[in-house]
C-alpha cells in the first residue's frame, strides 16, 4: 500500500451539505493489470444522509463492493481512485475527501469513524485469535485501553449485539461459532469504536433466513440506538425494501438510478431496474386469477464486459427501450426532486 | 401429501434415514423422512443449511447410500438394486447441481462434458450422432452449437448452468433432482433459467424436485412443498396451501424471515430465536421445540407423527389443527 495520496490534492475545501454524511461525487476507480484496465467503477455519484440507510443495490460485478472499498481506500495493490471525490462528514464536523486521505490517515478513519463488515464472518476473522482478542485489538488500536478496560468494553458489546452467555463466548475462536454467531462477532468488532458510519457489504447474504431476520433487526436495532448511518450493500431486492431509506441501483459500473426505496418500488425510473424487478419471482404477480403461472420476464443478454463497454449507456445492448442516441454518454440527471436517473427516456417510463 | 400410495406418484420415500458416522458421534443428516412426488409436477424441498435437503436429494439418486428406509420410484425399489442395475436406472434420474463453476470439468470441452453422458449411457451409435444430439441439446437449452468446442471458463455463469441442466437432459431422464440449480445466479439470469426450466418440463414432462431455499422461487416454481428442518419433514402439502396457511410452527418462521421485494408488504414477523441445534445431539421428541414458541412438556416426550390436516396439507407437529 503506497502511503501517498490518491490523487493531488485540490485547492477548494471540500464542501458538503449539513444533513451529509457521505457523498460520492463521479467517483471512478479501476483495476489496472499489465496489459489492461478495468474500470470497475464509472462516474458514481450518490448521497448519504446523516443516520439514513442507502442501499446499493446490483448484480453481480456492477460495481457495489469496489465502491464501499473505494470509500474504506481498501482496494488493494493492483485498485486505484482514478477520479472523483468521496466526502465524509467527521463526528467532529470538519468534512475530509476520502478519494485523497493518506493511508496514515486512513488508518485513523477506519474503526473510529467509518467500520465495515462482510459477507464471509468466517474468512474476515483470524482464525488464531479469539474473538474477544480481535473485538479488543480495535480498542487497544484506538483507545489504547488497559487490558480489564477492553474486557470490559468486549462483554458489553457482546451483549449489545445479543451473543448469550457473553462471558464465556468472549474467549471461543471462530471455528467454534455459527455463521450466525461470526456475523455478530464481526458486527460488535465494527461498532466498538462507535464509528458514525457502517458500511455492510452483503452481510446477511451467507446466512439462511432465519438468521439473516435476526442480524438485520439487529442491525436496524443498533443504528438507532448508537445514531449510525449505514451504507448497505447487497444484491437482495428483498433486503433492499427491508432496510434502506434510499436506494442507488448500480449496473455496469454505474449509478443508474438513485431515489427513495418506496419509489424505486413503485416508480422505477431506469430500464434496468424495471428488469431487475420484473426478474424477481412474486407470486402475487406472477399467477393469475385463475392461479396459472405466467412466464417470468428476464433481462435478456448478460452483462457487458468491463474491459469492452459500450460507447453510449452501458444497459443499452440489453434495453427494451434503447434508441439511437443512447449510442452517446449519457449522465444521471435529476428528474424529480428525489429522484434521479441515467436515462435519456427516464420521463417516458 | 398425506396419502403415500396416490395413484399417479412417481417416486416415493418412505421411513428414509441416512446417519454419518464421525468421530465426535453418529450424525442424524436424515431420519424417517416420508414423501411422494407426483408424476410431472415439480415439489420443491425447502430447508436451512443443515436440514439435510442435499442429502437427501443424493440419497434419491444414491448418490449417498442411505442408511435406511425405501424410495421407490416408478414402483421399483431404488436399495434392492445392485449397482449396475442402479447405474441403468440413473439414465431415468439426474442431477443439476448448484454451483455451475465447480460442477463441469475445467479440462473438457462442452461436446465432451455432455457426449460422455451419452457414452455411458450407450447413447448415438457414432460419434457423428452423438456430435449431431449434443448440438441439439445445446440449442434446447438456449445456447448455440459451435459453442460445443469451447471450455466451461468460456461461459458466464447463467451458460454453465445451461451446460448442466445440458448434461443432465442428455440421457432424456425422466425425473430430476434441482440442488439449488439457480442459488448461484444473479436474479435477471435466474428468471432466464427458471423460464427454461418450466419449458422443459412442459416439453419432455419432466417430474422434479427442486431443492432450493429461496422462498419466493419454491412458490413460483412448485406445485407441491416438502419443508425439512434438522434432517425431519415438518410440514408439506400444495405450495398455495402452504403459502397462505403455514400450519407447523417452523414453516410460518421460515415464511416470515423470508425478505419481501416490496417495502409497503406488511410483515408480521416472527422472528425466531436461537440457531439449528447441533445434529450430533438433537433435541428430544419435537427437534424445532428448543425455538418454537408454542412447545410445552409434551413436545420433548413425544416425535411428533403426521397429522393429516386436508388434502392439501400435513404437519409434524402435536398442536397441529389447534395453533
Amino acid at each position: 500500500m503506497v502511503d501517498a495520496p490518491a490523487i493531488p490534492r485540490t485547492e477548494a475545501p471540500p464542501a458538503l451539505a449539513k444533513d451529509i454524511v457521505l457523498e460520492a461525487q463521479n467517483l471512478s476507480t479501476h483495476f489496472v493489470y499489465k496489459t489492461r484496465t478495468a474500470k470497475a467503477v464509472r462516474d458514481v455519484s450518490f448521497t448519504l444522509q446523516k443516520g439514513r440507510t442507502l442501499a446499493i443495490v446490483g448484480e453481480s460485478g456492477s460495481g457495489k463492493s469496489v465502491t464501499s472499498l473505494s470509500a474504506m481506500r481498501l482496494l488493494g495493490p493492483t485498485g486505484e481512485i482514478a477520479g472523483g471525490s468521496i466526502l465524509y462528514r467527521k463526528r467532529d464536523g470538519t468534512v475530509v475527501d476520502l478519494a485523497r486521505q493518506s493511508q496514515a490517515a486512513m488508518r485513523k478513519i477506519r474503526g473510529r469513524e467509518i467500520s465495515m463488515i462482510f459477507q464471509e464472518p468466517m474468512t474476515s476473522l483470524n482464525p488464531l485469535f479469539t474473538v474477544g482478542d480481535q473485538i479488543g485489538e480495535m480498542l487497544l488500536l484506538h483507545e489504547r485501553l488497559a487490558a480489564p478496560d477492553i474486557r470490559r468494553r468486549v462483554i458489553e458489546m457482546l451483549n449489545l449485539v445479543e451473543i448469550p452467555g457473553a462471558e464465556q463466548r468472549l474467549d471461543d475462536y471462530p471455528h467454534q461459532m455459527s455463521g450466525g454467531m461470526r456475523q455478530r462477532v464481526m458486527i460488535a468488532m465494527a461498532l466498538v469504536c462507535h464509528p458514525a458510519l457502517l458500511i455492510a457489504d452483503e452481510p446477511t447474504t451467507a446466512l439462511d433466513v432465519t438468521i439473516q431476520a435476526q442480524i438485520l433487526d439487529l442491525i436496524r436495532r443498533l443504528q438507532r440506538e448508537l445514531a449510525m448511518s449505514v451504507l448497505f450493500i447487497t444484491h437482495d431486492m428483498g433486503v433492499v425494501a427491508e432496510v434502506a431509506d434510499e436506494v442507488a441501483v448500480m449496473y455496469a459500473g454505474e449509478v443508474v438510478e438513485q431515489a427513495p426505496v418506496k419509489d424505486i418500488f413503485a416508480h422505477p425510473r431506469h430500464p434496468y431496474t424495471l428488469g431487475l424487478l420484473a426478474s424477481i419471482p412474486n407470486a402475487r404477480r406472477d399467477f393469475d386469477a385463475a392461479g396459472a403461472r405466467r412466464r417470468l420476464v428476464p433481462i435478456p443478454g448478460t452483462v457487458p464486459s468491463l474491459y469492452a463497454m459500450p460507447p453510449g449507456c452501458a444497459f443499452a445492448p440489453r434495453c427494451p427501450y434503447a434508441v439511437q442516441p443512447c449510442g452517446s454518454p449519457v449522465h444521471l440527471e435529476r428528474i424529480a426532486p428525489k429522484h434521479l436517473s441515467r436515462c435519456i427516456r427516464a420521463g417516458e417510463l | 401429501m398425506g396419502a403415500m400410495e396416490r395413484q399417479d406418484t412417481l417416486l416415493a420415500v418412505e421411513g428414509l434415514s441416512k446417519t454419518f458416522q464421525t468421530g465426535a458421534g453418529d450424525v442424524h443428516a436424515l431420519k424417517d423422512v416420508s414423501f411422494s412426488i407426483p408424476r410431472g409436477s415439480v415439489v420443491g424441498l425447502v430447508g436451512e443449511s443443515g436440514s439435510g435437503k442435499t442429502t437427501l436429494g443424493r440419497c434419491l439418486l444414491r448418490l449417498v447410500e442411505p442408511s435406511g428406509g425405501a424410495i421407490r420410484f416408478d414402483g421399483t425399489d431404488l436399495l434392492a438394486l445392485g449397482s449396475a442395475e442402479m447405474k441403468r436406472m440413473r439414465k431415468r434420474m439426474q442431477i443439476i447441481f448448484q454451483d455451475p463453476f465447480s460442477s463441469l470439468n475445467p479440462r473438457m470441452r462442452v461436446r465432451d462434458i455432455i457426449g460422455e453422458a451419452l457414452v455411458t449411457h450407450g447413447i448415438g451409435k457414432s460419434r457423428t450422432e452423438r456430435r449431431d444430439l449434443t448440438a441439439g441439446l445445446l440449442e434446447e437449452v438456449g445456447l448455440k452449437a459451435d459453442h460445443l468446442s469451447r471450455f466451461p471458463h468460456e461461459f458466464s455463469g447463467g451458460q454453465r448452468q445451461r451446460i448442466g441442466i445440458a448434461r443432465a437432459l442428455a440421457v432424456e431422464p425422466e425425473f430430476i433432482v434441482a440442488d439449488e440449480a439457480v442459488s448461484a445466479l444473479d436474479v435477471s439470469v435466474q428468471a432466464q433459467i427458471l423460464n427454461l426450466m418450466q419449458d422443459l418440463k412442459d416439453r419432455r414432462s419432466l417430474t422434479i424436485l427442486f431443492i432450493a431455499h429461496d422462498l419466493s422461487v419454491v412458490e413460483y416454481l412448485c406445485e407441491e412443498i416438502v419443508v425439512l428442518y434438522l434432517g425431519r419433514v415438518v410440514e408439506s402439502g400444495t405450495a398455495r396451501k402452504l403459502y397462505a396457511e403455514p400450519a407447523h410452527p417452523y414453516t410460518r418462521a421460515l415464511l416470515s424471515a423470508a425478505p419481501v421485494a416490496d417495502p409497503d408488504a406488511v410483515r408480521n414477523r416472527q422472528v425466531l430465536k436461537g440457531e439449528i441445534p447441533s445434529p450430533l445431539s438433537p433435541p428430544s421428541g419435537c427437534v424445532f421445540r428448543t425455538r418454537c414458541s408454542f412447545a410445552d412438556e409434551a413436545c420433548a416426550m413425544q416425535v411428533p407423527g403426521a397429522v393429516v390436516l386436508s388434502e392439501h396439507q400435513t404437519s409434524h407437529c402435536l398442536k397441529a389443527g389447534s395453533i
